[in-house]
């Protein structure tokens, strides 16, 4: 083998992306890509309202349309109706009784051809009577308010006869005492808009009965959770529900958790043939969404510059069922704080029901809504002590070790480090034209609190390497990313490795696909499972060459007797004989729940990121563009530069969609009126800033493999605080609500010229 | 049962014939009729570009063609530009400026592209971004693909 290949392909290096050549030809085979015989399609029969009492469902019409097998209703599912979820028991597997959002299924068919499904879908006719939907914050915190969840499903919870799901309080230090000290105290309202992920591949579910099992195709991230979701919903052992997860065409966290799949499963049982069920765009809108947000806040800063306190009271439209949002509620608000030394922190977050789509994770999971507030009011309280937007950032912002939440991770960087780069990449203080403003904002993020991977790597007779991990590749590029761990720990090229994921039956257990765990914890497992190799290695010399063991030691690709350095093959083609066969070797990485911890587990490393904007803001139309943007993450280190400046200027972008256009438009019924690509609008090629700027601290300061770190969700962390202070330093308008539309900017210059009548007439 | 529609048609310069129904269109086709699945679905408004396949010469959302409307016609999509196993130039340069991510939209971007060139074989900047603007990609590679299109060009060879 090629010492050459393999120097340019080990960790620290940008090869080509294992899995890119299927990308570019079209041959990379999704969920909807996938051809099994007799495969029924499957649609669903929804109603065009948020909320409505089902009265009965006639499917005779349906049934005789030909071509069509079956028209499932609630009814037809075990009773009562079966219900999941990841965190709460509560999402059946078709709404039952009562629908609780505009676009859940209340009854679904299964037929030869999606023309013969989609025509009994219109026939199925279901008697309803429309219910008052609960849409708003607002809505469901009114006296009085319907409750969108049966108290049945939480016993036992004093909030049960409420539409708030939990409250969560964190916090340290004595708010009101160190008020006290502070020279200002400035306070503030912000909102985050609904905004869905939109991943290019909409969702898409296959399931076949599989002898006495169940095999099921899905885009989810997390194969090992559906499965056992699935085992739980249909009563079978884990051994015989088989997911099979290919890579998924984006998913942002909106593939974390099982949607349709048990529904699917029950089709196929029903019917003994595959269905297959694939969304449209407009169904993944109201499949999947972000929490929206309405935070108040109040910081207190002292003379000198230093935060006094922080407190935030942060209320999450969750939708009609919890899925994980309840989680993003805790751990997005739990860093509210930010990445700086507070003495006094009080956090109150609530997780709140609506009949609106179900909230998931996304991206940030849940920082991005607070982050927007914190740092924007972070902002107003320096303007009103009178200090620099930087300069009360590098004041605060906490050093390698000290700490933050006293219960938790202390500072794991040098987070001071990047949030200079930037401003010097920004230009920071340098003379700006008219019209332009610029702004700086940090994130924080806590990475997994608990986390358990599973690796094998399979060290085959010709030498090349099979790795077996259980992470889903849906654009992150962690098949590359384990591929050149297992490159550079046994010094074999990356053309001659191969990574297995996606197949429960086949690939080990992993916990799941979030949280930017992947490079730390399964990183670790097939770093660990590389080191196991290696030491069968040895003992393979060892026995060879008559030595002991101590004497031997294998690294890179390297075994180093006492007089001299043999290659692996050297060692293996002898070792395994004629026979053949492999070395394998397992590795685990865990990270254990702390039962006394507020979230169950401290951080296992922080994701930090600092963005600067430089913003041009047109007076007369409220548009804005985005001059110059600076993303600077702590990275720890870098595993492969390419891939990350390509998440990290990824997920920069994808922040502008919901700092600059993106949000859902409800009716007064309660339902999306922007469905689907032509009213909801993303980021193009068009919309991108003048020039975008990414780099990167790397100081091996990570708990993964060779110090990294976890990313790739923070640079989107503070993108829509970073452009909002820059429309501020721009115009002096005040900001509150994104998305920054030319409408919603236009209003507030507006209203920033009638506020200067009005000081000027004074 | 449906009435069809006998077309004929060339795909990736292969002659191939179909019965269609009227109403389906020529992104169907291609992945229900045809296996060819490169071409994605994701829209079906003509707003996001994954299905971007090029008829007799032009780019279209084949989501919004008729099947019947591509009798006759000539139509290249993303299996066809590798040639002998061989990825074309442009292929190559998305893998080398880390144009791919998820690779979802990627299809429709590289038959985007891949017309960009064939009528404006040296585009500046503005015009590739123009030119990609009908293909979203939520993985928002747009800037490494821009390098990927703006090196193919340079190398004069598509």
């Amino acid at each position: 083998m090629s010492a050459d290949g393999v120097v340019s392909t080990r960790v620290g290096t940008s090869p080509n992306r294992v899995g890119g050549i299927g990308r570019v030809t079209g041959a990379q085979q999704y969920v909807a890509d996938i051809r099994l015989p007799d495969l029924l399609e499957v649609k669903l029969v929804t109603l065009p309202v948020a909320r409505a009492r089902i009265l009965s469902i006639d499917a005779s019409a349906a049934l005789a349309v030909p071509g069509v097998h079956t028209v499932l209703t609630a009814t037809d599912l075990p009773q009562p109706v079966p219900r999941f979820g990841p965190q709460f028991v509560d999402r059946p597997v078709m709404a039952t009784g009562e629908a609780k959002y505009h676009g859940e299924p209340v009854a679904a068919v299964a037929a030869d051809t999606k023309d013969a499904a989609e025509e009994a879908a219109r026939l199925v006719a279901v008697a309803y009577e429309e219910l008052a939907p609960v849409v708003t914050i607002d809505d469901a915190l009114a006296p009085g308010a319907d409750l969108v969840q049966d108290p049945s499903i939480r016993p036992n919870d004093p909030l049960s006869g409420t539409n708030v799901l939990r409250e969560h309080r964190f916090g340290w230090g004595d708010v009101d005492a160190e008020a006290a000290t502070a020279a200002v105290v400035v306070e503030g309202d912000y909102t985050f808009p609904m905004v869905t992920h939109f991943a290019i591949e909409p969702h898409a579910y296959i399931a076949a009965p599989d002898g006495d099992g169940i095999a099921v195709w899905s885009t989810i991230q997390h194969p090992n959770w559906l499965q056992r979701i699935l085992a739980g919903v249909l009563g079978l052992p884990l051994a015989k529900v088989r997911v099979h997860a290919p890579d998924p065409g984006g998913g942002f966290g909106g593939k974390q958790h099982a949607k349709f799949e048990p529904l699917v499963a029950f089709m196929a049982l029903r019917t003994g043939r595959p269905c297959r069920l694939v969304l449209s765009l407009e169904q993944t809108f109201q499949a999947v969404r972000r929490t929206t947000t309405q935070v108040h806040v109040r910081h207190g800063l002292r003379a000198d510059g230093t935060i006094a306190f922080v407190d935030v009271r942060a209320d999450y439209n969750i939708g009609a069922y919890a899925d994980i949002a309840d989680r993003v509620v805790a751990k997005g608000s739990y860093p509210a704080a930010g990445p700086y030394r507070v003495p006094a922190v009080r956090i109150l977050s609530r997780s709140i029901l609506t009949h609106t789509t179900p909230a998931t994770a996304f991206r940030g999971f849940g920082n991005p809504q607070v982050n927007w507030a914190v740092e924007s009011n972070l902002d107003e309280a320096a303007t009103a002590l009178g200090i620099d937007h930087l300069e009360v950032r590098l004041r605060n912002v906490a050093r390698t070790g000290d700490t933050l939440n006293p219960v938790d991770t202390r500072c794991d960087g040098e987070w001071d480090q990047s949030v200079r780069k930037a401003a010097e990449l920004i230009g920071w203080g340098s003379p700006l034209p008219a019209g332009h403003g610029r702004g700086v904002a940090l994130g924080i993020k806590s990475g997994p609190t608990t986390g358990l991977s599973y690796a094998t790597v399979r060290l085959l007779s010709d030498g090349s390497v099979i790795v077996l991990a259980g992470t889903s590749d849906m654009g992150q590029g962690a098949r590359t990313v384990f591929a050149q761990i297992a490159s550079t720990e046994l010094g074999v090229p990356l053309e001659r490795i191969a990574v297995v994921m996606g197949d429960t039956s086949i690939v080990p257990y992993d916990q799941q696909t979030s949280a930017s765990r992947s490079t730390v914890l399964m990183g670790n497992a097939v770093l660990s499972a590389c080191r196991d190799v290696q030491a069968k290695l040895r003992t393979m010399a060892a026995k060879l060459h008559g030595l002991d063991e101590a004497g031997i030691s294998v690294e890179g690709g390297v075994v180093r007797l006492l007089d001299r350095e043999l290659g692996v093959m050297d060692v293996l083609r002898p070792g395994l004989g004629r026979m053949g066969g492999e070395v394998i070797g397992n590795g685990m990485a865990r990270k254990d729940a702390e039962p006394d911890h507020p979230l169950s587990g401290s951080a296992a490393f922080f994701e930090f990121n600092c963005t600067a904007i430089e913003a041009a803001v047109d007076e007369e139309t409220g548009d804005v563009t985005i001059v110059k943007h600076v993303t600077v993450s702590d990275v720890g280190k870098a595993l492969n530069p390419l891939q990350v400046r390509m998440q990290d200027e990824g997920a920069a972008i994808q922040g502008l969609g919901h700092t600059l256009m993106e949000h859902y438009i409800y009716d007064d019924a309660g339902r999306i009126r922007n469905l689907g690509a032509i009213d909801y609008r993303i980021p193009t090629s068009m919309d991108l800033p003048l020039h975008m700027e990414s780099a990167v601290v790397e100081n091996g300061d990570g708990p993964g493999p060779y110090g990294a770190k976890g990313m790739s969700e923070g640079a989107l962390l503070c993108v829509a605080s970073a452009v909002g202070a820059a429309v501020r330093d721009a115009t002096g308008a005040e900001l509150h609500d994104l998305p920054l539309t030319p409408e919603v900017v236009w209003r507030a210059l507006r209203e920033r010229d009638r506020r200067r009548a009005q000081e000027v007439a004074r | 049962m449906t009435q069809t529609i006998p077309i004929r048609l060339t795909v990736n310069g292969r002659p191939r014939a179909a019965e269609v129904a009227a109403h389906h269109t020529l992104l169907e086709v291609l992945r229900d009729d045809l296996g060819l699945t490169g071409t994605k679905e994701c829209c079906l408004v003509g707003e996001c570009g994954a299905c971007t396949v090029m008829l007799d010469g032009r780019t279209v959302d084949s989501c919004l063609v008729l099947a019947v409307e591509a009798d006759g016609a000539d139509v290249l999509t993303v299996e066809g530009l590798a040639s002998d196993g061989r990825l074309s130039p442009l292929q190559q340069a998305f893998l080398d400026k880390g144009g791919v991510q998820c690779g979802f939209c990627i299809p429709g971007q590289v038959v985007s592209a891949h017309a960009l060139l064939a009528h404006t074989p040296h585009p500046t900047r503005a015009e590739v971004e123009e030119g990609l603007a009908g293909n979203l990609c939520r993985c928002a590679c747009y800037e490494q693909i821009f390098e990927a299109v703006l090196a193919t060009a340079e190398g004069g060879d598509r």
